[in-house]
């Protein structure tokens, strides 16, 4: 759509600021469904620019005539190869007419936007991920990350829940983190089917199977907002200080820059401060969670 | 700056003048209200108005803006709107002015919008000073903008005959080239300030306490009782956020034709009191209950603004206690929650 882009990164262009509101054209190079609901649409920036996201960042996705759709990024800017992947629930409009979309397919993309993991922090740190349902892709971005750099890290563990053994998400990826040797992964689900031998229960049933070093611990949560109350007690009840545990929350981000008002959670515009913060940040505010 | 003079007689040339080379808007008399227009004829220029319904921004801020046209056959090309459009607004009062000021550091800010910022550059504005109280509404001595010590390239002061014109800013010494004016004399300047300060008793405290107390007392008052009363009253019209001159949320949505090829994206002016504005994909709102929605507004309006942008997110307007059906207006509500605070001790 944009002509021109003397950028490397779609991240370095979008601080134009001319160009706030203006999308840039990506292709579908591929598209993966994981179940009924969810796809995976890898996408490839022109001219070979990257995205040069952080992970926990999102993108606002368009599709013009229909709209435009803040969706965060699931693959890890260690393995983007020159594209990145959204995994993008059937939910809205904008995501309906997505899953229409087959590869050669173009797409509008502005971003990133948002404050997204501070992964350096994290190093030296064993980091106890807990992910519930679709709070997986945004994860998995960050999970990928470390497992990339694993020396950099403690103790890798994966605590992830879905609400039936179909929307447990990435399984292939699931399969491979669990037979890593450096990675500890649970899996558990509200309801079994008849194939499904794992653990059955919400996630925080999850918490008391792993012991963990409190002081050297950093919590990661990212899951559907009913989730968090019980995840946060289950972290602090570890021991987690409230400075180490992160969160991304969703919001309906119209704009991605601070100016719509849609996702503001009392004096935070969560599109430019979060969607990730320290729980220590948000705590008070009782519109957070 | 300095201070001159434009004889009243002579304010129909001025604004001819100007229209030679700028867009004129002002307030006109419009069923038996006021109203921000484009001016086309300088008599229709109203600027001893009570006040208008809707605020000035939407020279700079439209209700319905385009962000770019695209066509779906070009390859999905997409064109971004021209700005060009040089602006003159007269007869912005004062608590317009200090909401005008709230926007430009809000857009101004972080990421800066093109749009806006574009706008307002070419818009230069022509303020007044108000005499008398529009309204028994209004509450601008309370919330410290009955005058403007900046925000204006020009800024009027009716004089009887004649109108005192303070000089804002080198744009405003430009246009007042378009205007027959003098240098004001020590007599007049003697008369100016006579009238300033006749026209301070005029004007009412209306809020109960300092409005520096504003903020904290929000923050004291998150759990008040007040704000259920307001959600079973509020009838969610969200009346309250499009007058008001410090809102600026807005909603982006894409426009197509019936050829389904060519098309537009907009942000048109949203609201923070309608039922889906928090609500995300998976259908949770974080603002579920009226009563949430108004006390978001009102912590935005003397708290949340502040603490974000570092100005009162409330000029005094009374906008939005006129615009209500069901007589929620700030003062109301801040002197409730003050007396809650104060004689109740309620949390």
């Amino acid at each position: 759509m944009i002509a021109n882009l003397s950028s490397t990164t779609l991240a370095a262009y979008g601080e134009t600021d001319n160009h706030l509101f203006m999308p840039v054209t990506a292709r579908i190079t591929k598209v993966v469904p994981l179940n009924e609901q969810n796809k995976v649409f890898t996408l490839e920036l022109p001219d070979g620019i990257s995205l040069g996201h952080k992970p926990g960042q999102f993108v606002e996705v368009s599709i013009l005539g229909v709209g435009e759709a803040p969706i965060s990024v699931t693959s890890s800017p260690s393995r983007s190869n020159g594209t990145f992947e959204l995994c993008v629930r059937k939910v809205g409009d904008v995501t309906g007419a997505l899953h229409k979309m087959k590869v050669g397919d173009t797409v509008g993309v502005r971003g990133p936007f948002g404050r997204g993991f501070p992964i350096e922090k994290f190093h030296g740190k064993d980091i106890l991920f807990a992910p519930g349902g679709l709070g997986l892709p945004p994860l998995r971005s960050l999970i990928n990350q470390v497992i990339d750099e694993r020396a950099r890290f403690g103790r890798v563990i994966i605590l992830y829940g879905a609400r039936n053994p179909d929307e447990l998400l990435f399984k292939d990826e699931l399969k491979e983190w669990g037979n890593r040797k450096d990675v500890e992964l649970l899996l558990t689900v509200d309801k079994g089917d008849e194939n499904w031998k794992g653990h059955v229960g919400v996630i925080t049933t999850l918490f008391k199977e792993i012991s963990i070093y409190p002081r050297n611990t950093i919590g990661v949560t990212v899951g559907p907002p009913v989730m968090y109350k019980f995840v946060l007690m289950e972290f602090l009840g570890k021991g987690l200080s409230e400075g180490n545990i992160y969160l991304s929350l969703e919001r309906r981000m119209k704009c991605g820059v601070g100016k719509c008002g849609h996702c503001q959670i009392h004096h935070i515009y969560s599109c430019q401060s979060g969607p990730v913060f320290p729980y220590s940040e948000i705590k008070g505010l009782e519109e957070a969670l | 700056m300095s201070l001159n003079i434009i004889k009243k007689k002579d304010l129909p040339d001025f604004v001819r003048r100007l229209s030679s080379k700028f867009r004129i808007g002002g307030p006109v008399e419009e069923n038996g209200t006021y109203a921000f227009k484009v001016i086309e004829d300088p008599n229709d220029l109203k600027l001893d108005y009570t006040t208008t319904i809707l605020p000035p921004k939407k020279f700079f801020l439209p209700i319905k803006d385009t962000l770019f046209e695209f066509d779906k056959g070009g390859n999905g090309k997409v064109q971004a709107p021209s700005l060009e459009q040089q602006t003159v607004v007269f007869g912005v009062h004062t608590c317009d002015v200090h909401a005008i000021k709230l926007l430009d550091h809000v857009f101004a800010t972080g990421h800066i919008d093109p749009y806006y910022t574009s706008r307002r550059k070419q818009t230069f504005i022509i303020s007044i000073e108000c005499l008398n109280p529009c309204d028994e509404n209004s509450f601008c001595k309370s919330m410290g903008t009955l005058s403007a010590e900046d925000g204006y390239d020009l800024h009027l002061t009716d004089l009887g005959d004649y109108y005192a014109v303070d000089i804002g800013s080198d744009a405003g010494k430009d246009l007042l080239q378009y205007a027959t004016s003098t240098p004001a004399s020590n007599e007049e300047i003697k008369k100016l300030n006579a009238v300033i300060s006749e026209k301070w008793g005029r004007f009412p405290y209306r809020l109960d306490f300092d409005v520096n107390d504003l903020p904290s007392l929000l923050n004291m008052s998150m759990k008040s009782p007040l704000w259920n009363e307001l959600g079973d009253r509020c009838l969610a019209c969200a009346a309250c956020t499009n007058v008001c001159p410090t809102c600026f949320c807005f909603d982006v949505k894409d426009e197509i034709e019936l050829d389904f090829q060519h098309g537009r994206r907009v942000r048109i002016w949203d609201s923070c009191q309608l039922d889906e504005f928090a609500t995300i994909g998976d259908g949770h709102n974080f603002r579920k209950s009226r009563a949430l929605r108004q006390r978001h507004r009102f912590m935005r309006k003397g708290k949340y603004i502040l603490e974000a942008h570092n100005y009162l997110g409330c000029v005094g307007c009374g906008r939005c206690a006129r615009a209500c059906l069901v007589n929620i207006t700030p003062i109301g509500v801040f002197n409730e929650l003050y007396r809650q605070k104060e004689v109740g001790g309620q949390s």
